[in-house]
């Protein structure tokens, strides 16, 4: 896997925490498998949507990187959940059926940005450090 | 069976299983089948429901199974690891039908996936006249995988009108 450098938060310098959610666990290896390599660190895992808002309460990570179809609660009703709670919840939706409506419905309901899977290293890289910066922050549908 | 509902999927299979493999993919067979779905080896079927409704069977054997979740996972995988292997072969499903169903979502097709599921059973339901099921082989590098398709097409209003009716 490519080099990258450390995307680290801004206000301390301390690295990224992400909570992943997906219901695949060897999606969330992936995922996890990558960030690392962008210097982040993974503080929560979830299978669904409802898991994945108890979790965010719990662990407070920069980053959710949430998949959209799951059982039980999907990804986009989480991530408005979570938004609605937390209106500086950054949360990018990783997901194979990266559809116009789809997308549009994501960003609308609070998510910052979209990655399509299978995901690439250096996509997921810029849209991390994107997502990062702080005036990005509260800025609603993203690029 | 509209050979238009079928391209996305092959050209999606064609290109995830090519960025998964780093190696290039090709077609060996199509064929229709009208008899019932046999597993050959690691199985995952996704549902979609709405104006295109049927499943679509994603089937891997074991050895390449194997190879592929250690391609994925960027560590060796062996036969024991059965539990990532079969979520190897659900989150390629879960890839490749998501970007046929991202196109054709684009062309103007309305319809819902359910996540995929490991198919278990040695044999699946017979195709009917309406679903008939287009089986195509793909050639990897690490061996073959198997993408079984059996989908309907509802015209516009059909919905509607079974709505209606029921």
């Amino acid at each position: 896997m490519d080099k990258f450098a450390p995307v680290t938060r801004s206000e301390d310098g301390q690295p990224v925490r992400y909570l992943i959610v997906d219901d695949s666990v060897f999606a969330r290896k992936n995922l996890a498998r990558m960030v690392e390599t962008f210097g982040g660190q993974v503080v929560g895992e979830a299978g669904d949507g409802v898991s994945a808002i108890s979790e965010y309460e719990r662990v407070k990570p920069d980053i959710v990187l949430m998949d959209i179809t799951m059982p039980q609660m999907e990804g986009i009703e989480a991530a408005e959940k979570i938004v609605r709670d937390h209106p500086s919840a950054r949360i990018v939706m990783v997901s194979s059926v990266g559809y116009q409506e789809n997308i549009v419905a994501a960003l609308q309901r609070g998510a910052r940005h979209f990655v399509q899977k299978p995901v690439k290293p250096e996509v997921l890289y810029e849209v991390i450090k994107y997502v990062m910066r702080d005036d990005a922050r509260g800025a609603g549908a993203g690029a | 069976m509209r050979m238009d509902l079928i391209q996305p999927f092959i050209n999606s299979a064609d290109a995830v299983l090519a960025q998964g493999l780093e190696s290039p993919i090709s077609i060996e067979n199509l064929s229709m089948e009208e008899e019932a779905y046999r597993r050959k080896g690691v199985a995952a079927e996704v549902f979609l429901t709405g104006e295109i409704e049927g499943r679509i069977i994603f089937d891997v054997d074991l050895g390449a199974a194997v190879q592929l979740a250690s391609r994925l996972a960027g560590v060796e995988v062996s036969e024991t690891d059965e539990n990532l292997v079969r979520e190897a072969v659900c989150e390629l499903a879960n890839q490749i039908i998501g970007n046929a169903i991202t196109t054709l979502n684009d062309q103007g097709f309305h319809f819902h996936v359910r996540p995929p599921t490991l198919h278990t059973s040695e044999q699946g339901s017979k195709s009917s006249e309406d679903t008939e099921a287009v089986v195509m082989v793909f050639n990897t590098a690490t061996g073959n995988v198997f993408m079984n398709v059996a989908l309907r097409h509802h015209c516009p209003g059909t919905l509607e009108r079974a709505a209606v009716a029921g």
